[in-house]
């Protein structure tokens, strides 16, 4: 296989991910630290590089709503947002997956206002976690072009047929510059073929979109809706191995565990801080402790099955957090544990909600994280939500 | 402005014959939507001219054309009254329901 590398930020990788994936239809409203995808794909739509209709909208609102009536129809569509603009498509992203429309989405994740901040952090996109979207977050520019296109295979596949949202940390991802290996079109054509609707319009068969249901139906609907979440889960990991095999890269699936194999304490984490945390981990493995990473690339589906297994495993996990849910704990964090809570062992478990709006989460804290963990283990500990770092002392 | 042909849809019995998603062929209308009707159109075709402008001004599409009359569908009518206001004959009076 012939390497096509060249030197690109997350935001580019991702406009030249969504380029290979062919899409008839982008509409979406520039953001920072999304506003780079969305400029690389009109210039390409200008040059006539990118065969597409890039429709200027006025809002988040407008984009989600033309993308949905577009794919709800047979094209292949695009979209991005972030933070604010993210949150402006709720209505029309539980709209979308309802539709059972496949819409493809990359959210550059980012702190929610106030105070305002166009810095990173997960809240954006966790706080949509019941929207109905396939979320993946992805750790390196690498894996978020490459998921663009393996975002289309899953969304579209006709067991699946619901939205994704790729996710890659604003600034961290999308403004930092990465060699990154663009795969052949033709090579991508053959991946991923073109999309064929359910809902295919025509005078002889004409069709009634989106229509209303009453309490008798309602529920049937979304018991659909949720088995096809699940049934994502054996698509997304056929897909990921097919793409290994054409494209020499795969990611694991759900989750990637790295050294876990005999780990005595794990940090679960999302997206680019999983790279962080895996030089800790060379670190304290050469000191002889046994440390290993969880790192959960989708959110939904969850990977309920990998969090249990993983538990069984080990004596004590932590859960990275760049995320609140203010009043309770991090939501990855309740994720992970309620899996937790259905494996027939006590894990020493603690969370750490860090890295809000763009605060550094440093190799020293994540050493920190690891040896309360440990600490944890050796001596009776409460489990419970550690800000990390604050840079003040609190009245706790 | 012919009645639209009705098909009758059967509930299916497995989740798997759902549609999936709210879409399906069209000519299906498993809903009715007239429960909270309080009045009724009542037309006096004696009356009638058949100026078609309460066909074309029925917010929910329910007057049709039937053998040279216009008729309603009352599975669909809310009784809203429009048609009666707009009447220039005043052909159309809203009548009450009785429960």
């Amino acid at each position: 296989m012939k390497n096509n590398k060249i030197f690109i930020s997350g935001d580019e990788a991702v406009a030249v991910g969504v380029k290979l994936s062919r899409p008839h239809v982008i509409a979406a409203y520039p953001i920072t630290p999304q506003t780079i995808t969305v400029e690389r794909l009109s210039d390409m739509v200008e040059a006539k590089e990118l065969d597409a209709e890039y429709m200027h909208v006025e809002s988040e609102h407008s984009a989600i709503s033309a993308t949905m009536g577009a794919s709800a129809v047979g094209a292949r569509t695009f979209t991005a947002s972030s933070s604010q603009g993210l949150l402006y498509m709720t209505e029309g992203l539980h709209y979308c997956s309802g539709g059972r429309y496949p819409v493809v989405m990359m959210n550059a994740n980012r702190s929610v206002a106030l105070p305002w901040s166009i810095y990173g952090d997960q809240r954006d996109s966790l706080s949509l976690l019941d929207s109905g979207w396939i979320q993946v977050y992805v750790e390196d520019a690498q894996e978020a072009l490459d998921m663009i296109i393996q975002a289309y295979k899953i969304a579209e596949h006709k067991d699946v047929l619901t939205p994704m949202m790729v996710n890659l940390d604003g600034f961290i991802l999308t403004h930092t510059y990465e060699l990154v290996d663009i795969p052949n079109q033709d090579e991508v054509d053959q991946f991923l073929p073109a999309f064929i609707t359910p809902n295919k319009m025509s005078f002889e068969d004409p069709k009634n979109l989106g229509f209303s249901s009453k309490p008798d139906d309602n529920t049937e609907f979304k018991y659909q809706q949720n088995e096809a979440m699940f049934n994502a889960i054996p698509v997304l990991q056929d897909v990921d191995k097919e793409f290994g095999s054409k494209f020499g890269r795969t990611y694991h699936g759900m989750v990637e565990e790295y050294k876990c194999e005999d780990a005595e304490v794990v940090l679960v984490a999302l997206g680019s801080v999983c790279g962080t945390v895996r030089v800790v981990i060379d670190n304290m493995r050469k000191a002889g402790k046994k440390v290993g990473l969880l790192k959960i690339r989708y959110m939904r589906p969850f990977p309920e099955a990998e969090v249990k297994a993983l538990g069984k495993r080990v004596k004590a996990m932590g859960v990275i957090d760049k995320d609140i849910s203010f009043g309770y704990e991090g939501t990855v964090y309740t994720n992970v544990n309620s899996a937790l809570s259905k494996i027939d062992k006590h894990v020493f478990k603690q969370n750490f909600v860090g890295g809000l709006g763009g605060r550094d989460i440093t190799k020293n804290e994540i050493e920190a994280m690891f040896n309360k963990l440990f600490l944890g283990i050796s001596s009776e500990q409460e489990e419970k939500v550690e800000f990390f770092s604050l840079n003040v002392e609190t009245n706790e | 402005m012919n009645q639209p042909k009705k098909q009758e849809f059967k509930t299916p019995k497995h989740i798997d014959d759902y549609p999936t998603g709210p879409q399906y062929t069209a000519g299906f209308l498993p809903e009715t939507n007239a429960g909270w009707r309080t009045v009724r159109p009542l037309v006096d075709h004696e009356a009638c001219v058949f100026c078609l402008r309460c066909y074309m001004l029925c917010p929910d599409g329910t007057i049709f054309k039937d053998n040279g009359k216009i008729n309603i569908d009352m599975d669909y009518c809310k009784g809203c009254g429009v048609c009666a206001f707009e009447c220039p004959k005043d052909a159309i009076t809203m009548i009450k329901e009785e429960l």
